[in-house]
């Protein structure tokens, strides 16, 4: 028994713990309020596992950016949590004895592994250093599946244009309903104040060192978006209203400079979304640097929710 | 003798389970939304584990898994994104938050509105 070994014991009773509060609670702010610990409880565990780069991406959206936009719907929707019917006692213990029978049948997978260990790792190391790139998780992201990453992109524009489009029309192109709370001299103002340079700092350096070390273009994003919330929510950057061009620009600049680059493969490389030798660390710099921007555009966006009022 | 990835390993299949047990039977949606998003992370933990057990080549993890979960965690909130705007139109527009259509109340709104 190490000092590790118990620290982790811990960590895994803590989320558990957390996790289960967030099922039963009774309050859905309550259960909101603690899915922001889990994710921060979660992001604990993935640096366990040493995956910083996942622990990163976990804490900023699995814990901030979701977290935030649960604590939001929970709180507009608290008047209807009294009407809710929950299921009845023989149903409940039907799905309870069928969940526990599916989670033990996945702790089987993980006491008894197949004897063979599936790993992709020596194949991903063999031709990174052609990349130009050191860190081996943004070599998987931006070369080996960039497909996969470009597609993660366009989710994300996706789910705004979604998000947009579950406005009335009346509102179509108007001012999201964030919440502002303008309060000259706050602490909340202070904050915006001397959080949001450092913030933004950190956002592009999360971005630039994710070439080599843990970061990368979606966990600088995520932050930037951070700021840019944080700014708007302390009322010292007005909500900007969702028709305006260069907003929109922003949001598609960086998947359609990736795409751009994908279907230059075609011409310059042997395929779709290849780089030419020697141009692919600085080609996948310039992708990265515009989807940080429209990954913080964004992600800012979706956090703000559909157009709630004209646009004056 | 267990070690700190097997109990990792474990708490995934758990946190799958209370996950899905949530999302069936509590009757309120942003419930079921959060449920849906602790099913979710403990998928993302075994694959997580999975990624640990591959350790190889200097690396202390696979790097494929990692990045898939990276991939996952993004999709995952765009969903909540989507699934949350939803529901605050749904309540916009009828004044109520649940998907019971079986509610007397409902029903004679729906009929109204058609």
């Amino acid at each position: 028994m190490t000092l590790t070994f118990i620290f982790n014991v811990v960590l895994v009773a803590l989320l558990l713990t957390v996790a289960t509060w967030i099922i039963v609670a009774r309050a859905a702010f309550s259960a909101a309020v603690a899915f922001v610990a889990y994710g921060l409880l979660l992001a604990l565990v993935w640096v366990e596992l040493s995956a910083i780069d996942v622990a990163l991406t976990e804490a900023a959206i699995g814990s901030g950016v979701t977290g935030m936009l649960l604590l939001g719907a929970a709180s507009r929707l608290r008047e209807t949590e009294a009407t809710a019917v929950p299921a009845g006692r023989p149903l409940t213990s039907a799905v309870a004895v069928l969940c526990a029978l599916i989670a033990a049948g996945l702790a089987a997978i993980v006491l008894f592994p197949p004897s063979i260990v599936f790993t992709l790792a020596p194949q991903a190391m063999a031709r990174l250093p052609e990349s130009g790139l050191g860190n081996p998780v943004a070599g998987v992201l931006f070369v080996y599946r960039a497909f996969d990453t470009l597609l993660e992109k366009v989710v994300l524009v996706l789910a705004l244009v979604s998000v947009w489009s579950l406005a009335p029309d009346r509102f179509w192109g108007g001012v999201p309903g964030l919440h502002v709370y303008q309060q000259p001299n706050s602490v909340l103002t202070l904050l915006a104040q001397l959080l949001a340079p450092l913030g933004i700092v950190m956002g592009i350096y999360m971005f630039w060192t994710g070439a080599n070390n843990p970061g990368g273009a979606f966990q600088g994003g995520t932050v930037l978006a951070a700021m840019w919330v944080l700014v708007m929510i302390a009322g010292l950057q007005n909500v900007p209203s969702t028709d305006r061009r260069a907003l929109r620009y922003l949001v598609v600049l960086g998947p359609s400079i990736f795409l751009t680059i994908g279907l230059a493969g075609f011409l310059l490389a042997n395929g779709f979304l290849a780089y030419p030798p020697g141009y692919a660390k600085p080609l996948i710099i310039v992708a990265e640097a515009a989807l940080t921007l429209s990954i913080g555009v964004t992600l800012g966006l979706l956090t703000a929710g559909p157009p709630e009022r004209v646009a004056r | 003798m267990m070690n700190a990835i097997t109990l990792f390993g474990l708490c995934g299949p758990a946190l799958v389970g209370l996950g899905l047990f949530g999302l069936i039977t509590n009757p309120q949606p942003v419930r079921k939304i959060l449920a849906f998003n602790i099913l979710g992370s403990g998928t993302f933990l075994l694959f997580g584990v999975i990624a640990r057990r591959g350790a190889a080549a200097g690396l202390d993890g696979d790097p494929v898994p990692q990045a898939l979960v990276i991939t996952g965690i993004v999709v995952a909130f765009a969903a909540t994104a989507m699934a949350i705007a939803l529901l605050l139109r749904l309540f916009e527009e009828t004044g109520r938050a649940s998907l019971n259509s079986s509610n007397p109340n409902n029903a004679s709104e729906t009929t109204d509105a058609s």
